[in-house]
């Protein structure tokens, strides 16, 4: 199979079978066993833009399963700023490397880096465009939660205009047949383009600015941050963004098996007085970088992960 | 006033291509995609807003001593896609063309999203419109996804 560049290269059964290889891998995400499926495999992590948790993860990912990782480094000090295309880049890291993990500023660079390169890229975000393997994660730790994914309430809040982990999501939500809520300022809307396409699949679409509103028979709250620089001024920031904040208080008459997610760096859209509520994910979502990670190095290089994994470190 | 009238504005050609039942007000943009500019040195003619059975008013164009290929032509797709097109010899019609839209449109124009990775004009791979639907015409990149302004496209004519 080719890389990873939007969640259309994936079947729903595609989905679901790589979910339940993450599953089994846990035990090695966590350190608990050690699997060396992809000792002898090189990953090159590619990423032209800041990333923490994406970067780490797939490095971690890589090496609990024996496999080695080399790194662009800093864009600063490689050829990058000397002009070098993207296409010569990839040219270079496709040769020392057996599958490609990055990131982008400019939307479409991972699709042009797929038609550039032999080994698959894994599209870690590319502009405001997708972002895959955070959504494979995102529906990982829905499932973990919810036990299935089709036919949930689904709400996702704050920036979904730029916000580019929501727009893959809800592409894959809506082939699950999950009821999608759009809630954020009407300066962040989610792209009319992207609306277009997820109600042309049949999705169930309302867009809102009520957040709190639509927390009552939410499954899911998928938040994500609103950036100050959006807005023209502080004070446009100040009054929107505070409508779109979490306080425990706010839950109170939420559903007892919602979660709430989100991709993380927050600032102050999840008050910490939520980080210990029953309904705070979002850090085993991050953790579940790793395990969803690992599980889609080992689908892209045709590693297959056993049925059973076993046998404590 | 008649469709012989139309073409007699302007002086029947030779030899060459023309141009006939362009959208009104369009003739412009169809030399912009066929990049018939200041710099073309061969005899053109355009008459503008003419009436038309068929289309209320059209643009027609008449290229002297060039015949268009079928490549050039497929450029008006974007632009002109009923456009008629006939090749003149000796003051006759030698042969009629069809405009052809594909799947996708190739290093014709490039993507009109201002973060598109294809902006950088350095990097070589072609520049790929995929054709979602011809009526109306819809076009997304092949690399960014963005579904493409067709105004503006026109000015992003390679």
């Amino acid at each position: 199979m080719p890389g990873l560049i939007t969640m259309d290269d994936l079947t729903n059964d595609e989905i679901l079978s790589i979910l339940d290889d993450a599953e089994r891998l846990l035990p090695v995400a966590q350190g608990h066993v050690y699997l060396p499926l992809l000792q002898g495999k090189i990953l090159g992590n590619l990423f032209f833009e800041p990333s923490t948790r994406t970067r780490m993860s797939f490095e971690t990912a890589m090496k609990r399963l024996g496999g080695e990782v080399v790194n662009l480094g800093d864009v600063k000090t490689s050829s990058v700023v000397k002009g070098e295309t993207l296409f010569d880049t990839i040219q270079m890291v496709d040769g020392y490397t057996d599958i490609i993990a990055m990131r982008h500023p400019r939307q479409g660079a991972a699709q042009y880096a797929q038609d550039s390169a032999r080994v698959p890229i894994l599209n870690g975000g590319d502009g405001a465009g997708h972002h895959p393997t955070q959504t494979m994660l995102d529906l990982f730790t829905i499932r973990q939660a919810h036990g299935r994914l089709d036919g949930l309430k689904v709400v996702l809040a704050g920036d979904l205009r730029y916000g580019r982990t929501v727009h893959s999501l809800s592409h894959a939500l809506t082939r699950f047949g999950c009821e999608l809520v759009l809630a954020s300022p009407s300066l962040l809307k989610m792209p009319a383009e992207i609306v277009s396409d997820l109600k042309a699949h049949g999705a169930n679409v309302v867009e809102t600015e009520d957040l709190l509103g639509s927390l009552g028979d939410a499954d899911v709250v998928y938040m994500t941050r609103i950036q100050k620089e959006r807005f023209a001024d502080e004070d446009e920031y100040a009054k929107v963004a505070g409508a779109y904040k979490l306080h425990a208080t706010n839950l109170d008459g939420a559903k007892e098996s919602m979660i709430i997610m989100h991709p993380l760096p927050r600032v102050d859209e999840i008050h910490p007085s939520v980080d210990g509520t029953r309904h705070a994910r979002y850090f085993e979502q991050a953790f579940n970088g790793v395990v969803a990670r690992m599980a889609l190095l080992c689908r892209l290089l045709n590693v297959p992960v056993p049925a059973t994994v076993g046998g404590e470190a | 006033m008649s469709q012989e009238h139309n073409m007699r504005r302007v002086t029947a050609i030779r030899n060459g291509t023309v141009i006939d039942h362009i959208p009104s007000g369009h003739a412009m943009r169809v030399l912009e995609m066929l990049g018939i500019n200041r710099s073309s040195s061969v005899p053109v003619s355009m008459v503008m807003n003419v009436p038309s059975k068929k289309m209320g008013t059209k643009d027609i164009i008449k290229v002297e001593d060039r015949e268009l290929t079928q490549d050039e032509l497929n450029r008006l797709a974007l632009v002109a896609p009923d456009a008629h097109v006939a090749i003149i010899r000796a003051y006759s019609v030698a042969e009629k063309m069809t405009i052809e839209l594909g799947e996708e449109v190739q290093n014709v124009v490039r993507c009109t999203f201002s973060n598109c990775i294809t902006t950088n004009l350095r990097e070589p791979l072609p520049h790929r419109l995929k054709v979602l639907s011809r009526e109306p015409l819809e076009l997304r990149c092949h690399y960014c996804g963005r579904p493409q302004d067709l105004e503006e496209l026109v000015h992003n004519v390679l």
